[in-house]
């Protein structure tokens, strides 16, 4: 089932494109992990999601609903977490987690008394003397609180301690094991590795690659460290084999996964002493979109330049 | 080791000045150009000894006594008339902007971090604390010197050299005073609100404590650093005294101040800070709820001032007739019309003036919507189960209620304070009725600034040239004969001028019609546009 889709999201801001026709989809009990770099659009897309930016062009539609049109309606079964979360300076952490979980709808105390325990917050303060991590920790505690079907995070721990990163781990999981749905937006890919089920690269206003995570290391190269009896000649030439050094361990390259039998094959002939491996990191696949001089960058739709 | 205390105090001297040479500049120039306006003014209005004598009339008043100190009243020369009128009030001004200044540099500084960075650098420990004090030393002197030599080269007789310097002199001590309680409660309290709010607080209670001491009992008077303004009898007696005073005692302040800073820690204050609300009332649970929360302190501290703005027009109704005589600039803004008694034909003024200053609450509080949405915090309310007209219409009726609260406040002063001054008293439904007639061009107002932010939101601050232009056209259209339709460019020159006029009911109906559509149209915009 579908909770969210996006397609062909067009938003304008006067002659500026912002996003430039994005496509998304969450299905239900699915972690989607939303990433690029500051500026590509993700903070746009997920504003257009929740009905505070009206789309230029294109459907947006959550719980199959229009997310401009019926915002409330939608904004009852959502859980949204900022990544910078402004707060009115003279209430306290407490009474603004009431207020979020009461103007949501439903209310639910124990939760709340729970996830304080757990982001270890000191409710009673005054929300202008909390630290950037601590006013994240009361959005995250208003949002884990409420009882919602669908959770958008933009960026929710980059201000968090990493004992409360774990925390907000658990509790991503958690949800996820009820067959709730999160849109994760984040610049900390092992974060994204560690909980998403796919991932959506956004890079100006386009999404320029979707999938799960084994298919998109597909789509990159493998680091290999090799060590043998012989000097390895013509490695150069072969398909698929880049930016090959010299190192103390070895020879250190990156091939295309799909070369890797090929490559193997030719070594093979020069007797392997070592052979190490390493799978490509969401980093590797990330920076790789975003080096810009990148001639390799084949699949999803490039933005305009 | 005490001498590296104050390491680098120059430096921080250099980026307190440069942070703040606008404000600084401002306020010296502000306090001064009031200052010495007003002598000149008076030199005009009071041309004869009669008028003099009208004055002092008015003046001999516990009303005024309380507001304004003690006065001279048996020599009321133009010099003694201006340090009775003003001085006291533009001292507690000073006050304000030495704890305004002050508290921005200490606790406000401490809180945003930026003390923390300054104590990293090798500076000494009490070197920011010492530089600002320094600078508010410097300010107040400057001040003093201004004032006094300003007040003598006008060249108005009786305002001699030594009353003028003493004037600026009791000027610039009541601001250090001020800039000693300051730095002392910044090391009390621990956060800036608290420092900026108690100082206020002292400043308020100061000048209570005078007001009933100066109409009850003499001696209380000396309790308040704002009593001894008036003791130094600018342009009298001369009393150097209180002026020394202050200095002692802001000397012992600032000790106070630099010992406690010392000893304390970064962030810490002495005062206990006692533990907020763990879980918020139900009152705070509703967008409307949160709308009158966080507006809370902001709509005190308004109603209490237009209270006390209206009794202090109406504790001047008293003597009308004499400080009207022979004042050609008052009667020419006057509405002649026989058969009204001064009063009413001054009310209408007055009305226009208090409903202007009326409408600056509500327009504020209307304009917190888009206050929030600029500080991205209308997200969180949007963001969940509450529909753009819901917050907006919230908005709307905190600040149409707020309008009408401050619209009567102002009134029900202005009429307790003028019955017990006007022989025979006054008829309330006359002045409420003419106080509320002004209520429907308020609300237009207000929703033209709802239009703004539902269409044209980058330009919300238009609706304060509006204010401005209304209250220019209005208050001053007699004076400069401008024909009709400049002030119908206002929904305030549709307003009858009870009691001078009939009341007439069509127009206010007009008006409040127009502030429907207005409203109506102000929420379709913002339902349809995107949020910052």
């Amino acid at each position: 089932m579908t909770i969210l889709e996006v397609s062909n999201l067009t938003k304008r801001f006067g002659k500026f494109t912002a996003l430039d026709g994005v496509n998304l989809e969450l299905h239900k009990g699915e972690i989607l992990g939303f990433i690029g770099p500051n500026g590509a659009g993700k903070s746009t897309t997920i504003r257009v999601l929740l009905g505070i930016l009206k789309a230029t062009k294109g459907d947006v539609t959550i719980f199959g609903k229009n997310a401009w049109s019926d915002a409330v309606e939608i904004h009852k079964r959502i859980a949204y977490v900022p990544g910078d979360v402004n707060l009115w300076p003279n209430l306290t952490g407490g009474e603004v987690i009431d207020l979020f979980i009461k103007l949501r709808g439903s209310s639910n105390k124990s939760n709340r008394e729970e996830f304080i325990k757990k982001f270890d917050l000191d409710p009673t303060k005054k929300c202008r003397t909390y630290s950037k991590g601590n006013r994240q920790k009361i959005a995250l505690i208003a949002a884990f609180s409420s009882d919602a079907d669908l959770y958008i995070l933009d960026e929710p721990t980059s201000g968090l301690d990493p004992l409360m990163e774990k925390v907000f781990q658990e509790c991503v999981m958690k949800v996820k094991q009820q067959g709730k749905s999160v849109l994760l937006s984040s610049h900390i890919l092992s974060e994204v590795e560690k909980l998403c089920d796919r991932v959506s690269i956004i890079r100006q206003g386009s999404i320029i690659e979707t999938g799960s995570l084994s298919e998109l290391r597909h789509l990159t190269r493998t680091h290999l460290v090799v060590e043998t009896k012989q000097p390895i000649t013509s490695l150069q030439e072969l398909k698929g084999v880049y930016d090959v050094e010299d190192s103390e361990q070895g020879l250190t390259f990156q091939i295309d996964t799909d070369e890797i039998d090929n490559v193997i094959r030719h070594i093979n002939q020069f007797g392997i002493v070592k052979l190490e491996s390493a799978p490509p990191t969401l980093e590797d696949l990330f920076m790789r979109h975003y080096d810009g001089s990148d001639e390799h960058a084949h699949t999803g739709v490039r933005g305009e330049h | 080791m005490a001498s590296n205390s104050f390491v680098k105090a120059g430096v921080l001297i250099r980026l307190i000045i440069r942070q703040d040479r606008m404000r600084i500049s401002l306020w010296l120039i502000g306090l001064t150009f009031f200052t010495l306006v007003v002598p000149v003014a008076f030199s005009n209005l009071y041309g004869t000894e009669q008028d003099i004598a009208g004055i002092v009339e008015t003046m001999r008043n516990p009303a005024m006594t309380a507001m304004v100190g003690p006065g001279n009243l048996e020599n009321y020369t133009l010099g003694a008339m201006t340090a009775h009128q003003m001085l006291l009030m533009t001292a507690a001004v000073v006050g304000l902007m030495s704890i305004l200044i002050v508290a921005r540099h200490t606790r406000v500084e401490e809180e945003d971090g930026r003390i923390e960075i300054i104590r990293s650098l090798p500076t000494g420990r009490l070197s920011y604390l010492n530089a600002t004090l320094l600078v508010l030393v410097g300010l107040n002197v400057v001040l003093a010197l201004v004032v006094g030599f300003g007040l003598f080269a006008l060249g108005i007789e009786n305002m001699e050299i030594v009353g003028s310097l003493l004037y600026g002199a009791v000027l610039g001590a009541t601001g250090l005073v001020f800039a000693g309680v300051t730095a002392v409660i910044a090391q009390l309290s621990d956060s800036s609100r608290g420092t900026t709010g108690l100082s206020i607080a002292v400043l308020l209670i100061a000048y209570l404590v005078r007001a009933i001491g100066d109409v009850s009992n003499q001696a209380l008077s000396w309790f308040s650093p704002l009593g001894w303004v008036t003791k130094a009898e600018v342009y009298g007696a001369n009393n150097w005294f209180p002026v020394i005073l202050m200095l002692v005692i802001t000397t012992i302040l600032f000790i106070v101040a630099f010992y406690l800073h010392a000893i304390r820690d970064l962030d810490s204050g002495f005062l206990p800070s006692k533990p907020g609300k763990k879980y918020a009332s139900q009152f705070l649970l509703s967008p409307i709820g949160l709308v009158l929360r966080l507006q809370r302190t902001g709509i005190i501290a308004w109603a209490i001032g237009m209270f006390v703005l209206g009794i202090s027009y109406g504790s001047v109704l008293g003597d009308l007739e004499a400080f009207f005589a022979g004042n050609d600039m008052m009667e020419q803004i006057l509405i002649q019309v026989e058969g009204y008694t001064l009063i009413e034909q001054f009310l209408p003024m007055l009305m226009i003036v208090m409903a202007l200053l009326a409408t600056v609450p509500p327009i504020m509080a209307m304009n917190k919507l888009f206050g929030e949405e600029k500080k991205e915090r209308i997200v969180h309310v949007i963001g969940r189960a509450v529909s753009r007209s819901q917050l907006m219409i919230s908005y709307l009726i905190v600040a149409i209620v707020n309008g009408f609260v401050m619209l009567s406040l102002t009134a029900i002063g202005l009429w307790a304070a003028g019955t017990f001054v006007v022989e025979g008293g006054l008829d309330f439904s006359t002045i409420y009725l003419a106080a509320l007639a002004y209520y429907p061009a308020m609300v237009v107002m207000i929703s033209i600034a709802a239009f703004l932010i539902g269409f044209l939101p980058k330009l919300l601050s238009m609706i304060w040239l509006y204010v401005f232009y209304s209250f220019m056209v209005l208050y001053l259209g007699g004076l400069f004969q401008f024909s009709d339709w400049v002030g119908q460019l206002s929904p305030f020159g549709f307003i009858p001028q009870y009691p001078v006029e009939d009341m007439k009911y069509f127009p206010l109906l007009l008006l409040i019609l127009i502030a429907i559509v207005f409203m109506i149209a102000g929420v379709f915009g913002y339902r349809n546009r995107d949020i910052l």
